[in-house]
């Protein structure tokens, strides 16, 4: 089986699902070759060996140096119909998703997207993939050349990088031709760990702002005040987070509440995350709430209300304020983590 | 200039679901119009101009038009066709270009970022393909101008400014803007709406072929947590406990 392996970059920086990628077709077994398009990107090939591929194909032009999906879609589709891979993987980011949408459309396949256990069914991939929300799990297969098939962040293994590894690399032609539209800049987003790719998240809700024995500044509205309350719950979580080397997230409701940015929501409609520790505080536990963290693998909740539906999730839970308890907690971590 | 906007209807967010003889089932939880679908209305219905709402479906579609309707699209449509039901992403781009491209002079198509049942996310790409349009996904602001518009999108690593010609297709995330409720005027008018269903006859194409097979649909393994709830003491202890806890799991 040929299997090709999409490296998604950002600026030539590789999300690590595209590793995970690789890992994942070498243990379908067969020929895997990486694919990096780009610009300037010659260093992601070395990457890719390192990670295990045996053959990476590398196509270089200035036109791809920003990302679009037409123009990206239309190098990619060319060369998968010249060297007729029998599948394609692509890890599920945002650049990842359309793509491999695109492409499926060009070359008459279909996509199996956002799975997170492949096995192999004759020559067919059997992929599982969460539907509402992870509320169920589907089992599907493509029925034409190539499959292709989207991997969700965290749900396979990332090798380990063997340093000097290397394979055969191969220079292609690219040819893109979409002019219809291009990007024009880029606002990276703040610092910090971002969410999708955390292997651990503290997380905070609507409870953050529920510290009576705050009194904000003089002048400020109601809800002023409250969103200042909030900020000192969400600085508490922070601290906590960086003690962790964690990304910070959130409920629905204190995104709405505007105590922190939507990029940080965890849920059915923000972000879906599967760290191996994700710590909720002040968070009730609703089904949407769930719906993003509950294949968390140790999941803590810290709620004042010893009914939280979060307990009926949680692999260790306190009852308590989370202002007490969040930096007596960053303290006890503080003296383990040095 | 037209406008359209695709949406479909999906099992309300809370509604619990479970896996009967390999098929999802809700129980009596309502279908709803999609969530995502509520902010690609809101973002159509920004723009200068007539916005035509589109879904493909039975009986059911008709929930997610009439709430197109009532937040205020100017008409809905549907397109309905027995040979429509088992249908792949791709399938479904290729119906909904057909639709966009017989209701003709269309500029702009907003589509939701995903539907909260499948959760491809898949069809606003897909559909941009076979168009030949751009596809502008996960738009936080929209801003046309003439026969260009400039769109600032939200991406893993933060926001991205792309500008393109029209027609191009849209897709939203949640820092467009919250979505309009229907207004009593909106609700009375969609309840009398005559909603056109159009069969795959008069859209000139036969039904798409489907590449993308569902084999099943499980319920999740039952996950074995028994919470160890953690008390006793001062705040300080509790956390020398969980600290204890979490150390133990050597996961950091
Ligand atoms: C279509 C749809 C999509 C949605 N998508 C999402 C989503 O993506 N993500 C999401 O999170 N929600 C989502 N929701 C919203 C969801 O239903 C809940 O409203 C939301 O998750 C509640 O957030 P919360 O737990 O912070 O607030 P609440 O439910 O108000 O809970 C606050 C919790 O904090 C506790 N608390 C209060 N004070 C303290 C304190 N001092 N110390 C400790 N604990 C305290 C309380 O006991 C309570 O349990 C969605 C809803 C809908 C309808």
């Amino acid at each position: 089986m040929k299997i090709w392996v999409y490296i998604d970059h950002f600026k030539a920086d590789a999300v690590s699902a595209s590793w995970e990628a690789i890992g994942a077709a070498k243990a379908l077994g067969g020929d895997v070759a990486a694919v990096v398009l780009g610009f300037g990107v010659e260093n992601l090939a070395n990457s890719a060996f390192e990670y295990g591929a045996d053959e990476v194909l590398l196509g270089q032009d200035a036109a791809l140096e920003d990302f679009r999906v037409e123009n990206y879609a239309t190098a990619l589709s060319a060369l998968a119909s010249d060297a007729t891979p029998d599948l394609l993987l692509f890890p599920t980011t945002s650049r990842g998703r359309e793509l491999a949408g695109m492409v499926a459309m060009d070359l008459e396949s279909g996509v199996l997207v956002d799975v997170v256990a492949m096995e192999m069914d004759g020559d067919k991939v059997l992929a599982t993939r969460p539907i509402y929300a992870g509320k169920l799990l589907q089992k599907t297969v493509c029925n034409a050349t190539p499959q292709i098939v989207t991997l969700r962040g965290r749900a396979f293994e990332k090798p380990e990088a063997e340093s000097g590894r290397s394979g055969t690399l191969t220079q292609v032609q690219v040819t893109s031709g979409d002019e219809k539209s291009t990007v024009e800049g880029y606002a990276e987003a703040g610092g910090g760990v971002s969410l999708t790719d955390a292997s651990v998240i503290v997380s905070g809700g609507r409870g953050t702002s529920n510290n009576p024995n705050l009194t904000a500044p003089d002048g400020m509205s109601e809800d002023e005040a409250e969103i200042w309350r909030a900020q000192q719950g969400f600085a508490l979580i922070a601290e906590l987070a960086e003690t962790l080397g964690a990304a910070v997230g959130a409920s629905r409701a204190a995104v709405d509440a505007n105590y922190i940015p939507y990029a940080n929501q965890v849920g059915q409609t923000g972000k879906v995350v599967s760290p191996d520790l994700y710590i909720a505080n002040g968070i009730s536990g609703a089904i949407q709430h769930l719906a993003g963290m509950r294949n968390s693998k140790v999941i803590v909740a810290i709620n004042k209300d010893a009914d939280a539906p979060i307990f009926k999730f949680a692999r260790y839970g306190v009852v308590g304020d989370l202002h007490e308890i969040v930096p007596a907690l960053n303290e006890a971590m503080k003296a383990r983590l040095g | 200039m037209k406008i359209v906007v695709c949406i479909k209807e999906v099992p309300d967010s809370a509604a619990t679901l479970v896996a009967e003889d390999g098929q999802a089932s809700w129980g009596d939880a309502p279908l709803v119009i999609n969530p995502w679908d509520e902010y690609a209305v809101e973002a159509a219905l920004n723009q200068e101009g007539d916005v035509i709402a589109l879904s493909i479906g039975g009986e059911d579609s008709k929930i997610a038009l009439k709430h197109a309707l009532a937040m205020g699209c100017k008409e809905a449509i549907q397109v309905s066709d027995d040979a429509l039901s088992n249908m792949d992403t791709q399938a479904t781009a290729k119906v909904l270009s057909a639709a966009i491209q017989k209701i003709g002079d269309v500029d702009m198509a907003f589509f939701g970022r995903q539907a909260i049942d499948g959760d491809a996310g898949l069809t606003p790409a897909q559909t941009a393909r076979v168009l030949g349009w751009s596809a502008l996904t996960l738009a936080v602001s929209i801003a046309v101008d003439g026969d260009t518009v400039k769109v600032e999108r939200s991406i893993e690593e933060g926001r991205e400014t792309v500008s393109a010609k029209l027609p191009a297709v849209f897709s939203l995330v949640k820092d467009y803007g919250e979505p309009r409720y229907p207004s009593f005027m909106g609700i009375r008018k969609a309840s009398r709406a005559k909603i056109p269903a159009w069969d795959l006859a008069e859209l000139g194409i036969e039904a798409p072929a489907t590449t993308v097979e569902v084999v099943g649909i499980e319920n999740p393994p039952k996950r074995d947590v028994r919470v160890e709830m953690i008390d006793g003491g001062s705040p300080a202890e509790i956390a020398e406990k969980l600290a204890e806890r979490i150390m133990a799991e050597k996961i950091l």
